[in-house]
């Protein structure tokens, strides 16, 4: 699809000839993800993924399905479908439990990793836009689907947690509260939510799936991006998608796949609340309702509006929140630097590794109990948040002067061994090994 | 369109700035009043427990004992509704054992709610080791009637229901206490209500449980382990991990079995990858010991020596 010297299929074996001339599936896989995707040579460890978050979403689909085979959507069964028939009585049904739950906290890391790359390395820049947006697309549905996912249990936090988010709504005025009841098919999360969270829970996946051949299909177009941000050039600066980079996704998911079963065999429940294991009360609020710690920075957004200013602060911390994830979609005309790499911007750098700083303090906050001071970090941690992106980052780009480029990425990986490949000055040098590190 | 996110980005920051303000103003005019609960709380104590770690196991007769203390002491007003007595043979029981244990009345004493095949009235019967094992009180309103309106929690999932697992429950097993003197000098408000118990490791600090475990010798162990207080609260606080993660053992075993394969897989998967990438590497930077310029110089500096090859 991208390049010219791209190795057409050739298929080996008549049945596979017999089979491409008819529907030529094989040639599509064979251009996506194997030998005939040219993909730069210099990729580092950061590249590995989004191929690790399709790993995770298969997980998550094929343990789910066989979850849902044992699991009641109903008010008075849930809590019990999965604690005592899915966590006792089915055969490794405590492991599906786990693998699924804990698969959801190690999707969203993995899409956190893939996103702040994609910052650094200014993956959302022409001509990668529909990229980046695509993903942002995916990442919505995730969220929506993690939050259905964790209220299926019908615990506590599933219970408030889903009478929380839910109420987001209310804070508009007029619509707010006939939405939230209609979302809810009720005044409060009961039967007819759980039934339609199930039901959503069980079809998000597949439309992630759908999106995700999208962002992989829009991808294909330009071709991956590289560390230096370099454009390809020839033949010379790609490798075979396969077997160069199937080889190093393999290693690698086997090791983060490691990383994973780890958690999910020995600590199964560090990265859950222990009130999901307390039936849903609608009587009983919990102490501290916190979400998953995948929303924890959003929550840390939505608590630091404690005002009244103009608007309800309720209503400043809800448009708050959703726009701090919109605003990733105005991102690559936010960022106007014709420089991709966030290794030869040196401010940009700098603003980039205080913006992950602060998202993790964000959250931090959001996942701790409310006091003055988490609240005062909380706020300090927001504003940050969207002066950089929205006042700074379009400042740098227009301010910034960036290191020189290396002239190409196959130059770039020799980092300067040859005098012929030396970079053009000492700088470059410094950022052309910054670049290739992994 | 720059401009116009500029500002909405400016909007938020000065509205957050003067949320900041005003909740350190509130802070500094008026800081929130000091909790007893905050100052006089606890953690769980450190204690240790067979089945803590990777290779945690449960040590069986330790569990029995923890059943005992259970049946004997705790049943009274805790179900243990998501258990069924067929799990028993997770304690080392055999079926037989298990039968003679729910339905002989000798160990069991509360029976199972069912219909009268006669009449068709509401009626009890014997359990069953196919039975989960019966509360003691038929509904939420029995429950919370017995105990000053308090409801006694179910006790299947309590070790997964609360930060600190079976430390927890055996900290507030043994941590019944009179009320510091010091607690009630600075919060006078704070005295513990009537039909409360003191207890630090409680969240708000009053439980309305009475101490269960009181005495040395509650029950009879019978193999023979002296029943004190920390003992009997020890045993039925491991028991307490064992209702509330049964395959605690087959998920430590099948976790170290993953383990082993997953890094055997890495370490091929990255030598696999060293191999295939060696080559390519080869054709960038000329330093390959089978590089084709490297060859005629080993065939250079070998005829020079007069070695054949």
């Amino acid at each position: 699809m991208s390049f010219s010297w791209a190795k057409p299929y050739e298929p080996k074996n008549p049945l596979m000839r017999w089979l491409d001339e008819r529907l030529p599936l094989p040639r599509v896989v064979y251009g996506a993800i194997g030998g005939g995707y040219p993909v730069p040579r210099n990729l580092n460890y950061f590249w590995n993924f989004g191929v690790l978050a399709g790993i995770f979403l298969t997980i998550q689909i094929l343990t789910g399905i066989v979850l849902a085979m044992h699991y009641y959507a109903t008010v008075d069964g849930a809590f019990d479908s999965v604690n005592k028939l899915i966590m006792r009585d089915v055969n490794a049904g405590w492991l599906l439990r786990y693998a699924h739950m804990n698969g959801a906290s190690f999707f969203f890391l993995v899409t956190y990793i893939h996103i702040f790359r994609g910052l650094y390395y200014g993956s959302y820049k022409a001509p990668r836009e529909l990229v980046w947006m695509l993903g942002l697309v995916i990442y919505l549905l995730m969220m929506a689907t993690g939050f259905m996912g964790y209220v299926l249990p019908w615990g506590q936090m599933s219970y408030w947690g889903a009478q929380v988010i839910t109420g987001f709504f209310s804070a508009f005025p007029l619509v707010g509260e006939p939405i939230r009841q209609w979302l809810l098919g009720g005044y409060a999360p009961d039967q007819a939510a759980l039934t339609r969270f199930f039901s959503l829970h069980y079809l998000l996946p597949f439309v992630i799936a759908g999106v995700v051949i999208l962002h992989i299909w829009a991808l294909h177009i330009p071709g991956s991006g590289n560390p230096t941000g370099v454009d390809v050039k020839d033949e010379k600066d790609t490798v075979p998608f396969h077997p160069f980079y199937t080889a190093k996704d393999g290693w690698f998911a086997a090791a983060f796949l490691l990383f994973y079963a780890l958690v999910t065999y020995f600590a199964p429940n560090y990265l859950g609340h222990p009130d999901n294991y307390i039936p849903a009360n609608p009587l009983a609020t919990p102490a501290h309702i916190v979400p998953e710690w995948y929303f924890w920075p959003f929550y840390a957004i939505l608590r630091s509006f404690t005002v009244d200013f103009v608007l309800p602060a309720k209503l400043w911390g809800v448009l708050a929140m959703f726009f701090s994830i919109l605003l990733l979609f105005f991102l690559p005309w936010i960022d106007k630097s014709p420089v991709r790499s966030g290794s030869y911007r040196p401010v940009f750098k700098r603003f980039f590794w205080l913006l992950v700083i602060d998202v993790i303090l964000l959250g931090y906050v959001g996942g701790a109990p409310i006091n003055a001071r988490n609240v005062a970090l909380g706020q300090i941690g927001a504003a940050y948040y969207f002066l950089h992106f929205l006042v700074i980052l379009p400042l740098v780009s227009a301010f910034e002067t960036p290191d020189p480029l290396p002239n190409s990425i196959s130059e770039s990986v020799l980092h300067g061994e040859k005098a012929e490949a030396a970079p053009a000055g000492r700088k470059a040098r410094r950022g052309g090994s910054v670049a290739t590190a992994g | 369109m720059r401009i116009i996110l500029g500002f909405i980005g400016g909007v938020f920051a000065v509205v957050l700035l003067i949320s900041l303000f005003s909740n350190l103003a509130t802070y500094f005019r008026a800081p929130p009043a000091e909790l007893a609960q905050s100052v006089f709380h606890r953690e769980p104590k450190e204690v240790h427990f067979s089945s803590d770690g990777p290779f945690g196991k449960f040590d069986k007769q330790q569990l029995q004992r923890g059943l005992q203390v259970y049946t004997e002491v705790c049943s009274a007003c805790h179900s243990l509704k998501l258990v069924a007595f067929r799990d028993l043979k997770g304690l080392g029981y055999n079926e037989a054992q298990i039968k003679n244990y729910a339905g002989s009345g000798q160990y069991w004493k509360t029976e199972v709610p069912s219909i009268n095949p006669d009449t068709g009235e509401p009626s009890t019967r014997k359990a069953l080791p196919s039975d989960n094992f019966p509360s003691p009180y038929a509904n939420e309103t029995a429950a919370r009637a017995a105990n000053n309106n308090a409801l006694p929690p179910d006790l299947s999932l309590i070790t997964k229901a609360r930060e600190g697992g079976g430390a927890y429950v055996y900290s507030l097993l043994t941590g019944f206490q009179p009320q510091p003197a010091e607690l009630l000098k600075r919060f006078p408000d704070a005295k513990t209500p009537p039909n409360l118990h003191y207890n630090p490791y409680f969240a708000n600090l009053n439980l309305a449980m009475p101490p269960p475990l009181t005495t040395e010798g509650q029950v009879t162990y019978a193999d023979g382990t002296k029943p004190t207080v920390d003992q009997m609260a020890k045993d039925v606080a491991a028991f307490l991990v064992w209702t509330a993660e049964p395959n605690l053992e087959s998920r430590h075993a099948a976790g170290i079995a993953v383990a082993v394969f997953l890094l055997f897989a890495s370490i091929l998967g990255y030598l696999a990858y060293q191999d295939i990438w060696y080559g390519s590497k080869r054709a960038v930077r000329v330093t390959g010991p089978l590089e084709p310029k490297n060859q005629a110089r080993t065939r250079r500096a070998k005829a020079k020596q007069g070695v054949a090859g």
